[in-house]
């Protein structure tokens, strides 16, 4: 074929690709059998395209704890859940960041199951250190959660054009260090996000935070710049995490950080008690400082809306 | 006849000193876990003390050697571990769900060495 002949049958394959780089004067084109055609301002075709879709993110739900601070984890992880099935609109799935039982019991796991399975959505979970504390450390875990996952349970999933990377970083812990994802973890998602491009929004979640939010009550990982590394390149990235049991959110350049409360108990403000652990508070304080969250992408946004609600307000 | 009795005597006294010198049995040590610490951090003890840690903490920690020497199961609220230290040494140990939260052991063999045999 001659590109004179070409040029006799109408617009050339050339001239398509000029007509689609006008784009950005607000005007986009089409092609349907061949012919261009003009679908109007962008905003409308946009709309007629894909839509924004929410996801929502629970977390540290420790089905087993009955201490003072809360003596009904499954209670407040059922009014969690009734709060998701209430919510307008359908969230596409849920990520649960992690400390899904208290001490790795099957019963625990079971219970945990019992109650967010009410959702009626797909949950991908990761694992916080207190479902790995089984006899075969994490067996129990992974056979209930594992299947598809890499290592302790790492593994990654597309979800309307986004890249979820869920990642662990509560194994292979060193006396006085903090979370630790590890090389062979590492290694997998330098290459897991090869080749993919920039502007593909990529969400990470893991249960320890992967930036460093209180080195002094281990909240952080070790090795967490590592990975925020490859990351770099990306025009939208958020990471999800749990463990710290309160809502903490950072951005940095194109990184959204976000940290989700819990579904069973609240820890205090860094540096403003002795330890980090359970923290009590006046009973009808407590599904305060409970909660979920939602987070909804909108194409061509750069960041996620990610919107904190309280188990009550 | 006297002298048999003598040396009798003697080799009782004898016997009796000697066990009077023989180190007691070593009491249990106790280390308690409270507001994510091991309390108190450092401990010497001597070979054959056994050392018991208490989880005082409305949350669960474990008992665990850097080098694999003891390992506790997830302790909860009031659950103990106890391990018996046979070899002079120094043993780090630290809390596998929070890896802040760390301890030592300091063996003495009977000499005051800490040097393993």
């Amino acid at each position: 074929m001659t590109p004179h002949d070409d040029e006799d049958r109408g617009p050339s394959r050339r001239k398509v690709l000029e007509c689609m780089t006008w784009a950005g004067t607000g005007v986009l084109w089409t092609v349907a059998g061949g012919v261009p055609a003009s679908l109007g301002i962008i905003d409308e075709a946009i709309g007629a395209e894909q839509k924004g879709f929410t996801f929502l993110q629970i977390s540290d739900s420790h089905i087993g704890f009955n201490k003072e601070e809360n003596p009904n984890a499954p209670g407040t992880l059922q009014e969690a859940i009734d709060r998701v099935k209430a919510l307008p609109g359908n969230p596409a799935f849920m990520i649960h960041t992690g400390d899904i039982s208290h001490l790795s019991k099957p019963a625990q796991f079971d219970d945990a199951e019992k109650i967010i399975s009410q959702a009626r959505l797909d949950v991908h979970y990761v694992p916080g250190e207190h479902d790995l504390v089984d006899p075969e450390a994490g067996k129990l875990y992974r056979e209930r959660y594992g299947r598809d996952t890499k290592g302790a349970g790492w593994y990654s999933f597309d979800a309307n054009g986004v890249h979820f990377t869920g990642l662990v970083n509560v194994v292979n812990l060193k006396a006085g260090g903090l979370g630790n994802l590890g090389a062979e973890q590492l290694e997998w998602l330098e290459d897991d996000l090869k080749g993919r491009s920039a502007s593909q929004p990529i969400v990470v979640f893991a249960h320890i935070p992967l930036w460093t939010v209180y080195p002094q009550w281990g909240w952080g990982t070790d090795d967490g710049a590592k990975a925020l590394g490859y990351l770099k390149r990306f025009g939208s990235v958020t990471v999800l995490n749990g463990h710290i049991h309160q809502v903490m959110q950072k951005v940095e350049g194109n990184v959204t950080f976000h940290t989700a409360r819990s579904t069973a108990f609240p820890q205090p403000v860094p540096g403003t008690a002795p330890s980090p652990g359970p923290m009590k508070v006046p009973a009808d304080q407590l599904e305060k400082m409970l909660g979920i969250a939602s987070v909804t992408f909108k194409q061509n946004e750069q960041r996620l809306a990610i919107i904190d609600t309280p188990l009550k307000s | 006849m006297t002298g048999t009795i003598a040396r009798l005597t003697r080799a009782a006294t004898i016997f009796f000193a000697v066990l009077a010198v023989a180190p007691a049995r070593a009491a249990d040590i106790s280390v308690k876990i409270a507001n994510f610490t091991f309390d108190p951090p450092q401990i010497t003890v001597k070979t054959g003390t056994t050392v018991v840690w208490s989880n005082d903490d409305d949350i669960p920690h474990t008992v665990t050697s850097t080098t694999q020497a003891f390992k506790s199961a997830a302790l909860d609220t009031n659950d103990k571990f106890s391990f018996t230290f046979t070899t002079p040494g120094s043993y780090q140990y630290f809390c596998s769900l929070h890896p802040h939260m760390t301890g030592t052991i300091v063996v003495e063999g009977t000499t005051g060495s800490i040097t393993p045999p």
